[in-house]
């Protein structure tokens, strides 16, 4: 009798053995949350959907003896709904990774329960500077971009290209505020000159008085710190104004290739602003663009769809290294392996949770420079990774050992 | 010998106390808040006949400011929900003292423009975070003692505060103070021909739907630990009419009913994103062409009793 338990006992530590992770619900569950079909819902929404599946395909996961499933949802914009989502992800589907998550707002409100629940976070679509500076968290890496880089990698290459006055064109709320002062700092750090600034409220239809302050102000830049719909009608408006023709420069700071898409590029002519990502730089990203676009109605692919696979590959990875699929070991593994993928090079995480690799400061070409449908962007400026993010002490990080 | 009522609403505890149970806790206590939300503001519109399009100042006001009690001032979880509601008291008898002079559309849109006033305040001001709110606030322990971090006492915490909400509303209805603002709604110059200072009336039922309001608004804020500009918008005020009409303008239940059907359709067609508010106005068209009354209130006909 004693005997048989034992070989229960044993054949059960055996099979333990033979599973390849000890994963709880047996699966990885895998939840894409993003706007679905909001103003978002083209730079994030289904194709970060569809790149996160891509990378468990390119891994082979089923085959390493990982199990992933991959669930998605629509947080709308709204930080309510989107941890309400989050919590019930957690708490009654056993979700174990939340990935994407555009809009600062929510990704804040999600870091925190991910870091309450001990699960992983991978940010690809949100922007805010926060999540690996004050509001950083042993289970949160964030990936693509964010606001530092973007203000830094734009504001620093064009002052240097000669772009060295500068107005602004600022919504008036905190989001512009900070941007503003953001720019403006590295302006001058960079020997540039702010020569005045004009505040617009937020979603205004108007943008005319706004410009032609902005133009007579004879800056050689006039830079956008605003957001979405306003950067977009801003943009067209300049263009009606005749703003890049007469001369001064128009530097986006949020700026995909969907909005490009969006715009034309006879309006976007001209623009230039900071990327991690292009589609059309190496064989790598092409390949990746040619499996995506088909599935997203042609639409090619964003810096943030590509942040979501290789972030995903990268956790994948980890955990085939850990065998589980407990938030801070996964993640602590992730910042001890280096990066390397497809899409963005070797690269490194950060004790803050920051990814770093290169980042690219592109102009949008001008019709006649253009071969064809969605071939959009000229490389300015290659910003090495070792400048394009903000220094490691200064974020205010509290996993960062000081001294 | 239990009137009608008051077995419904026994039934209704009832199904409180055991839902949790069934049904997860946190999609509840979301279905709770709007359900006191709803009734503050049925109470408004349903018993004195006054249409706000400004409520959602005093849901999100109270958030933020319940949100910014517990979080930078440290206050525990029942001074932070009370300071919150006092917050919206207060700014309802602003409000109210400057909307009740006008009836009608213009007492609607009087609101509706302060509450923008209110939505750009919280837009800019540093305290509320701007667009991207205030994020984890503390739950904490409420009276020092039971742990709020367990979901199951929270859901119990947040159902007595709803449910104590609800029965002063159903007491006011009931008390000749509610009487008299029936009697407001169906007759305003007969009440003052009758000697009721109608104003002093309307405004005390305005601050009292603004108070609880901002319990509901507090409430919520420490349930999801987040207070954010999405309860101050105007959409937001537009939704908690859709609850109240959907589920019977001036019934006592209706408010609630329509509360968990509006939440129940948000969040389990979420993955249909922006679908949702399409299914949204079809069902309001719907409402008020086939079933004026609201759910409760047609079936209080049926039933031939009050609900």
């Amino acid at each position: 009798m004693k005997l048989k338990t034992a070989f229960a006992l044993l054949a059960l530590v055996g099979m333990t053995g033979v599973a390849h992770a000890q994963l709880s619900g047996g699966v990885l569950k895998i939840g894409v949350l993003n706007d679905q079909s909001g103003l978002y819902a083209d730079v994030t929404g289904q194709g970060s959907v569809i790149a996160a599946r891509m990378a468990v395909e390119d891994f082979k996961a089923e085959s390493k003896g990982i199990k992933v499933e991959i669930v998605f949802a629509d947080h709308q914009n709204k930080p309510d709904v989107g941890s309400a989502l989050v919590r019930q992800w957690i708490d009654r589907d056993g979700v174990d990774v939340i990935a994407d998550v555009p809009t600062s707002s929510v990704a804040l409100a999600v870091n925190e329960i991910v870091k309450e629940k001990n699960k992983v976070f991978l940010v690809s679509g949100a922007a805010s500077a926060a999540l690996t500076g004050n509001a950083c968290t042993p289970n949160t890496v964030h990936w693509t971009y964010d606001n530092w880089a973007l203000a830094n990698g734009t504001a620093k290459a064009i002052v240097a290209a000669g772009g060295d006055s500068w107005y602004f064109l600022t919504a008036d709320y905190a989001f512009g505020h900070d941007l503003e002062a953001q720019v403006a700092a590295v302006v001058k750090a960079a020997n540039g000159r702010v020569v005045g600034a004009v505040r617009h409220p937020l979603s205004t239809p108007d943008f005319s008085s706004f410009l032609l302050q902005a133009q007579a102000s004879k800056a050689k830049v006039i830079g956008l710190a605003n957001a979405g719909g306003d950067t977009i009608n801003s943009i067209k408006q300049a263009g009606e104004f005749g703003i890049s023709k007469g001369g001064q420069k128009l530097a986006g700071l949020l700026i995909f290739i969907t909005d490009v898409h969006a715009l034309g590029l006879p309006t976007a002519q001209g623009l230039q602003f900071t990327e991690s990502f292009y589609w059309d730089r190496n064989d790598a990203s092409r390949d990746f663009a040619k499996r995506l676009a088909p599935q997203v109605k042609g639409n090619h692919p964003t810096m943030i769809h590509a942040g979501v696979y290789a972030s995903v590959l990268h956790l994948l990875k980890a955990v085939e290294a850990t065998k589980t699929d407990d938030g801070a070991k996964v993640v602590a593994k992730m910042k001890e392996m280096p990066t390397d993928d497809p899409l963005f090079g070797k690269g490194v995480i950060r004790e803050d949770g920051r990814k770093i690799h290169d980042m690219f400061l592109f102009e949008a070409k001008a019709p006649a420079e253009s071969k064809g449908p969605w071939d959009y962007y000229k490389l300015v400026r290659t910003i090495p990774a070792a400048e394009a993010f903000r220094p490691l002490n200064e974020g205010g990080c509290s996993l960062v050992k000081k001294g | 010998m239990i009137g009608f009522q008051h077995r419904v609403m026994i039934g209704l505890g009832l199904a409180g106390i055991v839902a949790p149970f069934a049904i997860y806790p946190i999609f509840l206590m979301k279905a709770l808040c709007f359900a006191l939300f709803a009734a503050a503001f049925n109470l408004l519109i349903g018993y004195v006949g006054l249409l706000s399009f400004g409520h959602a100042m005093f849901l999100g006001m109270a958030g933020y400011s319940a949100g910014h009690a517990a979080k930078v001032w440290g206050l525990p979880p029942e001074l932070a929900i009370l300071f919150g509601t006092a917050v919206a008291a207060a700014l309802g008898l602003v409000v109210g003292a400057i909307a009740i002079r006008r009836q009608g559309i213009y007492f609607a849109m009087t609101t509706l423009a302060l509450a923008q006033m209110i939505y750009f305040f919280c837009l800019q001001v540093p305290f509320t975070g701007g667009e991207d709110g205030i994020q984890s606030i503390p739950r904490g322990r409420l009276f020092g003692v039971l742990n709020l971090a367990d979901m199951m006492t929270l859901y119990y915490v947040v159902l007595a505060i709803v449910a104590s909400g609800f029965l002063l509303i159903y007491r006011t209805i009931h008390s000749p103070f509610g009487q008299v603002l029936k009697a407001i709604r169906e007759n305003e110059p007969r009440a003052i021909s009758l000697g009721y200072r109608v104003d002093q009336y309307k405004l005390l039922a305005f601050v009292l739907s603004a108070a609880l309001a901002g319990l509901a608004g507090a409430t919520k804020a420490i349930v999801f630990q987040l207070a954010s500009l999405t309860d101050v918008t105007w959409q937001m005020s537009g939704e908690v009419v859709l609850m109240t009409l959907l589920g019977g303008l001036g019934t006592v239940f209706g408010p609630i009913v329509g509360a968990f059907i509006v939440i129940t359709l948000e969040t389990y067609l979420a993955h249909m994103g922006s679908w949702v508010l399409v299914i949204q106005g079809v069902i309001f068209v719907i409402c008020v062409l086939t079933f004026r009354r609201g759910v409760v209130g047609e079936l209080a006909r049926l039933i031939k009793r009050p609900l």
